[in-house]
């Protein structure tokens, strides 16, 4: 009868020996290749990798196919063992003026040195099924160019040589940047924090944001001054050698806003900075990202705060998809206890309610 | 690729030194939130991290772990932690209350008495007694500095106005040492009085929101009350079922389609030592049999 009390251990095993078997679905179909994950579902592991915050292709291949193609699941598997790792120091800044570039865009001016470089992009197409791909269709090469060595500046690099876009604040390398997956985080927090939050933080949250300033909450006047995507070196600076040893390449999307100007009676009136950054190739992402962080901005640059967007409490508290999930899923876990305490006291309640109208029929009769 | 491999009781020491600074820190301040860099652990938010953690930190070679949730050591989320340790550490399990050293738990204090020989670890998933108040991490902070409590107390006047009686019936809140107002977890209030001059060790770990707080042994644990209406537990109309004690924390279990109802301890060991020494109830033995 009561099975609710014993028997657990036994079911939870074989849960998960059934969710095992659904994860491999039908075996006449072949498994799935971690190689095929992360060659083909590409977008799928930036984007674990990005939330994850791991930058490892193979791990991540293997975390979308465990977790069934759930992307948060997969992220989480992710963060788990990413938890676990020593950390042996922090890199030099990456150089993304001196990314390898894959793709590349400016909607802020026609042409601009280096030119403008589509890439691989679904912007444009025409978004029909196409039932080639149920089969495994022949794909023509792609078209090659050449090759230029033409320096490829930073949009917002243009926009600052002439002052028009306020200065990016230098590292300051006696300042250590703040990690919140080492240190808990406190408020206010200041903008390296804020941009590990948002670079951590879940696609769908910060889209949804970043669309609500455009939409007038918060509103930041933002253009696209740069999207680029393509390879960084990383270099690390080893106590024992003295010099950056380069520890290899990794890809990146970064996303420069350049967004409404501000002036003071000191200072000449100049655009104003967001920024967005994410492994992979990960534009919708960036662009949430470089929009919330400029509403981020908003008390620093001496704006009403009265958004969401630019609510820095309320933004970096529930960005977090792991956490997110883990919280509201927590709501299947049993309650009884607390929920025994409720109904005693709700039954209590519905007695003295009926104890009273009763009392009060009795006292209408008695007046009649 | 990077084959995985784990300390004693999975966190590094490096973790686990910066969560027992967090709790040498909280057993300082008795009930005051210290926060400590919550790590993701390998199971949800929401799901007892932080207990977990706590646990993970504590946790020596020698140790007798128990867990429960809901009071019991059979419910899923119970086993998948036990055996969590199992795997990672290695150490004794039980479900014997006074054989555990330590113990975890979700939701309930131990009906048997603890002793000082043991640690009560609690998983918390809101530490903020104030938050349902005032959102605002930066406003709860102040407030407990100020020690300004009055919002809470204007809480629980409007329930009395409303209701008649405090509508709060779990995490209840209770000041410790007479000093920080705090959130004893989702525990019935019935278990409040429990953490009173309490023997054992109590800690609380909250991993999502990324806090530690402590009520040492032997600490004062006060509910907040008012002088006319004064703190009170729920109490039940009929003994446990099983073991027919009159005075533990009971689950009521829905038998039939028909309205039938069985009330049972919620602390399944301290039923089951009850039971083993011949105590019985009065649905012991009858229809509805636990198996």
């Amino acid at each position: 009868m009561y099975v609710a009390v014993k028997g657990g251990e036994r079911a939870i095993e074989n849960a998960h020996q059934l969710l095992a078997h659904e994860r491999r679905g039908d075996p006449a179909v072949p498994d799935l290749s971690l190689a095929q994950i992360s060659g083909q579902l590409t977008l799928a592991v930036d984007r674990v990798m990005t939330e994850g915050s791991l930058y490892d292709r193979e791990l991540a291949a293997l975390a979308i196919k465990q977790a069934r193609g759930d992307l948060i699941e997969a992220i989480f598997l992710l963060r788990a063992f990413r938890a676990t790792l020593p950390r042996f120091g922090a890199t030099e800044p990456v150089d993304t003026a001196a990314m390898h570039v894959r793709r590349r865009i400016s909607s802020t001016f026609k042409d601009i040195p280096g030119g403008q470089i589509l890439g691989p992009t679904f912007d444009y197409t025409h978004r029909l099924l196409d039932p080639s791909l149920t089969q495994d269709a022949q794909v023509p090469e792609p078209a090659q160019g050449e090759v230029h060595d033409a320096p490829m500046p930073r949009v917002t690099d243009i926009l600052g040589a002439d002052g028009l876009i306020e200065k990016s604040p230098k590292a300051d390398s006696d300042q250590p940047i703040g990690d919140l997956t080492r240190e808990p985080l406190s408020f206010p927090a200041d903008r390296d924090l804020r941009l590990q939050n948002l670079a951590r933080g879940d696609e769908g949250f910060l889209l949804a944001l970043g669309y609500s300033t455009q939409r007038g909450f918060g509103r930041t006047h933002p253009f696209a001054g740069e999207i680029r995507f393509g390879e960084v070196e990383v270099e690390f600076i080893a106590e024992d050698a003295g010099f950056a040893v380069p520890l290899g390449s990794i890809t990146l999307t970064e996303c420069q806003m350049v967004n409404q100007f501000k002036g003071s009676a000191t200072e000449a009136p100049c655009f104003t900075r967001g920024y967005g950054l994410a492994f992979g190739q990960s534009e919708r992402k960036t662009m949430s990202m470089a929009l919330v962080d400029r509403a981020l901005r908003a008390r620093e640059l001496g704006e009403d705060a009265r958004s969401p967007a630019q609510d820095e409490e309320f933004v970096m508290s529930h960005s977090d998809n792991v956490q997110a999930t883990g919280f509201v899923e927590h709501l299947k876990l049993p309650h009884y206890v607390d929920f025994q305490s409720e109904l005693g006291l709700l039954r209590k309640l519905r007695e003295e309610f009926e104890a009273a109208k009763e009392g009060d029929v009795t006292l209408a009769e008695a007046a009649e | 690729m990077n084959a995985p491999v784990y300390n004693f009781a999975y966190l590094d020491e490096q973790t686990k030194r910066m969560i027992r600074r967090a709790i040498l820190k909280a057993i300082a301040i008795p009930g005051y939130q210290v926060p400590f860099a919550s790590r993701e652990m390998p199971m949800p938010y929401g799901w007892g991290t932080g207990g977990v953690q706590v646990t993970a930190a504590i946790l020596g070679r020698d140790d007798t772990l128990k867990v429960i949730d809901q009071g019991s050591d059979d419910t899923t989320n119970a086993i998948s932690i036990r055996k969590f340790f199992e795997k990672t550490a290695a150490i004794k399990t039980t479900t014997v209350t006074s054989d555990a050293t330590v113990i975890q738990t979700r939701h309930r204090i131990p009906e048997t008495a603890l002793n000082d020989n043991q640690i009560l670890v609690y998983q918390v998933p809101i530490p903020e007694p104030l938050r349902f108040l005032e959102p605002r991490e930066t406003e709860t902070r102040r407030m407990h500095a100020l020690g300004e409590y009055g919002l809470m107390h204007v809480k629980l006047y409007e329930d009395i106005a409303r209701h008649g009686h405090i509508a709060t019936t779990y995490a209840y809140p209770v000041k410790v040492n007479d000093r920080y107002v705090m959130d004893p977890s989702p525990t019935p209030k019935f278990d409040n009085p429990k953490m009173d001059d309490c023997a054992a060790l109590q800690l609380f770990g909250a991993g999502r929101e990324k806090r530690i707080y402590a009520i040492p042994p032997h600490t004062k644990v006060t509910s907040l009350d008012f002088e006319d209406h004064p703190f009170e537990t729920y109490r039940f109309d009929a003994p446990c079922a099983l073991c027919g004690s009159g005075v533990s924390y009971l689950d009521e279990v829905v038998v039939d389609d028909k309205g039938g109802r069985m009330f049972v301890c919620s602390d399944t060991d301290y039923c089951e030592t009850r039971r083993a020494d011949g105590h019985q109830g009065a649905g012991f033995g009858a229809d509805h049999q636990v198996s």
